[in-house]
């Protein structure tokens, strides 16, 4: 063991650090109407691509396709000098962590040149179409079909809960192209563009009064058989790949906001007083902030290792799953802990832009998406502690 | 950059794991526990043959010279066989003596240490049962070349089997280390009998203890700074202790669950017994990130080197726990009986929970450094 950065990890990370310190726009502000939530998106996504024009998107992709060709570990590098810099996130961040991996690993040459790059480059938009009103944990139950029409498919059906559906240029979409076997052999991965004719997309309002994700529908929507990701009726092994990256890349991502919202509740918890002292001097506030810290050090430290090990593997393992576990319901402890150290004005929309309460209802969504933690703990029991299939 | 043990510290954990588990069987450790005082000669001078008594004691004085990232790959097994006897209290002594002692007291410890002719231990606590050093209020009073020990030191770890106890005492406002023989006059030795009786604790009285001045480990104000940095070092050694029992319980756990059928299949095959072994997994995994990191980080001298053995022996007092509860639960009334083994490596987690402050001191010690000072 050397958690030691070698000289070329070294200079990677000095080179990253300075760039940083010279590009880091200053905070933006509150973001609460359309408008302004129109703003920031826009930019979210002309600082994706100041990023990506500099070389820092796709650290771990080839380089040939716009990546920069370093090791996973770097990844890990990345996001730590990411979180120190206090620079904004990267908004293509289903492209750049569960699809540019997938087409990375299943994708036909043609299919690499053509969306790798635009999505580092966030010309692109990414969205993934996998759950449905009637196929949530089990993915697999899907019911969209896609039929053969000549050389393309004509897709009809329904998508849900599909995070930047609303922005999206592209959609890795699991479809039915075999309703005739079983389940897990019946299914199509298909790259569809979002602006084909019949696709229609409808944003759902969630319970903190943000609209980030959709319902989607597609009717007759054409999609030429080139754009089959993997093999047809092969789409499960392709949805696995990418639900791996999922819960392997998330991770690396997460870790930059929750350090940074954890060092601006630190910040508060010095300046607010209760009891005529700093709430930062409060016993119980300080064991749970304590705590918090202690969770967040080491859902970076098995982030880390679990890079580690792909490194010399290749392949994300299911212990992804743990990662996804832990991120989830650490995040979903710490915002709760916030409103408790930040007392009444926590609920406040007028309080910090009403980030704490947006942030608080969102975390009920974390332990939800990208696999629920039932069934991560199920996939850690059957897949690392070899239990036996309970369904 | 590689975090994993490497392949020499692989091998070195694996011959470790077959050596503990034909020299340890869970029958010797039930027989060390009912025995008086849980020490195995033999079984001591065989982990002597095998280096792990000086595994990380310089080369010069008869050591392997190796770094703490491969002791915890040992003590992990430790913890998996539920060793007993006074390995981490000779480690916690010999770390201090290493760092405090001048040469010709490394020289005199530290050989007879490696070579499995000599146990230690360090007496710390006192009546308050408090583990930060300024608690300390035993006094050594200088009397002439010498001075006098006159208190009780309490919760000492194998005092009765330790051929040295190194005793933390106050002169003034000074901290001193002096080293007491177990046999010296004025020195009573007192079993204190506790939940785990693989590794016995003891009150030791000091009636007008004679020790010379030129014995004391270090005469300087770093006394504080190297009982600190000999007690991460033993923290460290005993998480990955901990972290072997966890490993040990839960795949005891989910053996049984595979094979113990009810209504007609094996309990493993329900989530509500699924989702908690899960549970178990992550609680071990998550302490063994926490423990690798503090091992590399002490071994490095890393200035995050005292944030991470807190938070690796904050986040293991707790989990060790959890995982025990979890897995005496699925084991159903087996786990509750005297007969089954995981009653050993329950206790042990609770008596190492508390050893070296548990999940509250360090979690305070955590927020001194994040919650108050800005982070370096």
């Amino acid at each position: 063991m050397d958690l030691n950065l070698t000289p070329e990890e070294l200079q990677f990370r000095d080179e990253l650090r300075a760039w940083l310190a010279a590009n880091v726009p200053p905070p933006f502000p509150g973001a609460t109407s359309e408008e302004e939530k129109g703003e920031y998106f826009n930019f979210l996504r002309a600082w994706q691509r100041k990023v990506f024009d500099a070389g820092w998107t796709g650290i771990s992709w080839p380089k040939e396709y716009g990546g920069r060709g370093a090791k996973l570990i770097e990844q890990a590098i990345f996001s730590e000098e990411w979180a120190r810099a206090e620079a904004p996130p990267l908004i293509n961040v289903l492209g750049m962590s569960l699809i540019g991996p997938t087409i990375i690993a299943v994708g036909t040459p043609e299919q690499k040149n053509r969306y790798l790059q635009k999505i580092l480059s966030c010309e692109e938009i990414w969205c993934q179409g996998f759950s449905e009103p009637n196929a949530g944990s089990d993915v697999a139950g899907l019911a969209t079909k896609a039929t053969v029409d000549g050389d393309d498919f004509i897709v009809n059906g329904q998508k849900i809960w599909t995070s930047l559906a609303h922005v999206a240029d592209w959609c890795l979409l699991l479809v039915r192209t075999d309703p005739n076997v079983p389940k897990h052999k019946g299914i199509t991965a298909l790259l569809v563009d979002m602006h084909s004719p019949g696709v229609d997309v409808r944003p759902l309002k969630q319970m903190n009064g943000d609209a980030s994700f959709n319902e989607v529908f597609f009717d007759n929507v054409r999609v030429p058989a080139a754009n089959v990701l993997g093999e047809i009726n092969k789409g499960w092994q392709t949805a696995i790949t990418t639900l791996m990256n999922e819960r392997a890349h998330l991770g690396t991502g997460t870790y930059v906001a929750f350090k940074r919202n954890y060092d601006q509740l630190i910040a508060h918890a010095r300046q607010m007083k209760r009891n005529g002292k700093p709430v930062s001097k409060d016993p119980v506030i300080r064991q749970k902030l304590a705590q918090a810290f202690m969770e967040l050090e080491i859902f970076r430290l098995t982030n880390t290792r679990a890079l580690s090990k792909m490194q010399n593997q290749h392949i994300p393992g299911p212990e992804g799953s743990i990662l996804k576990i832990q991120w989830s319901e650490y995040n979903q402890r710490f915002q709760q802990i916030a409103m408790e150290t930040l007392g009444p004005v926590a609920q406040l929309h007028g309080f910090d832009g009403g980030k704490w309460i947006y942030d608080f209802l969102r975390t009920r969504a974390n332990t939800i998406e990208a696999g629920t933690s039932e069934i991560q703990r199920n996939i850690v029991a059957e897949r690392v502690l070899g239990l036996p299939k309970s369904y | 950059m590689n975090f994993d043990l490497t392949k020499a510290q692989k091998l070195l954990q694996q011959s470790a794991r077959d050596f503990f588990s034909r020299e340890c069987k869970p029958e010797r450790v039930r027989e060390l526990m009912a025995s008086e005082t849980a020490f195995d000669a033999e079984l001591w001078q065989a982990m002597a043959d095998q280096g792990f008594t000086g595994l990380t004691i310089p080369e010069e004085y008869g050591g392997l010279g190796l770094s703490l990232v491969d002791l915890i790959a040992v003590t992990e097994e430790m913890g998996r066989a539920c060793l007993p006897g006074p390995f981490i209290s000779t480690l916690w002594a010999a770390s201090l003596i290493e760092r405090a002692g001048n040469e010709g007291q490394r020289k005199q410890y530290l050989e007879p240490i490696a070579a499995g002719e000599m146990k230690a231990t360090v007496a710390l606590l006192e009546e308050t049962g408090e583990w930060n050093a300024d608690a300390v209020m035993l006094a050594a009073t200088k009397d002439g070349k010498e001075y006098r020990l006159r208190g009780t030191k309490h919760y000492v770890s194998d005092a009765a089997v330790a051929d040295v106890i190194i005793v933390v005492a106050r002169e003034n406002t000074d901290l001193v280390l002096l080293p007491v023989e177990r046999s010296a006059a004025g020195v009573k030795i007192t079993e204190t009998p506790g939940i785990d009786a693989t590794r016995k604790l003891y009150a030791v009285e000091f009636d007008n203890v004679a020790v010379a001045e030129s014995s004391a480990l270090a005469f300087t104000t770093k006394t504080k700074e190297a009982l600190e940095a000999a007690t991460d070092v033993a923290t460290v050694a005993l998480c990955a202790e901990m972290l072997g029992g966890m490993v040990w319980t839960l795949e005891t756990t989910v053996e049984y669950a595979k094979t113990r059928l009810q209504f007609g299949k094996p309990i493993g095959i329900y989530q509500a017994v699924q989702h908690q072994c899960a549970d178990m997994f992550n609680f071990s995994e998550s302490a063994r990130s926490a423990t690798y990191f503090a091992a590399w980080a002490v071994a490095e001298n890393d200035p995050a080197a005292k944030l991470a053995v807190s938070v690796a022996k904050g986040y293991a007092s707790d989990a060790a726990r959890e995982v025990g509860n979890r897995g005496v639960q699925l084991h159903g009334g087996i786990g509750f009986t005297w007969e089954h083994n995981i009653q050993l490596f329950y206790k042990r987690a609770k008596s190492s929970e508390i050893l070296f402050g548990d999940a509250n001191y360090h979690r305070e010690k955590i927020a001194e450094k994040v919650v108050d000072e800005s982070e370096g």
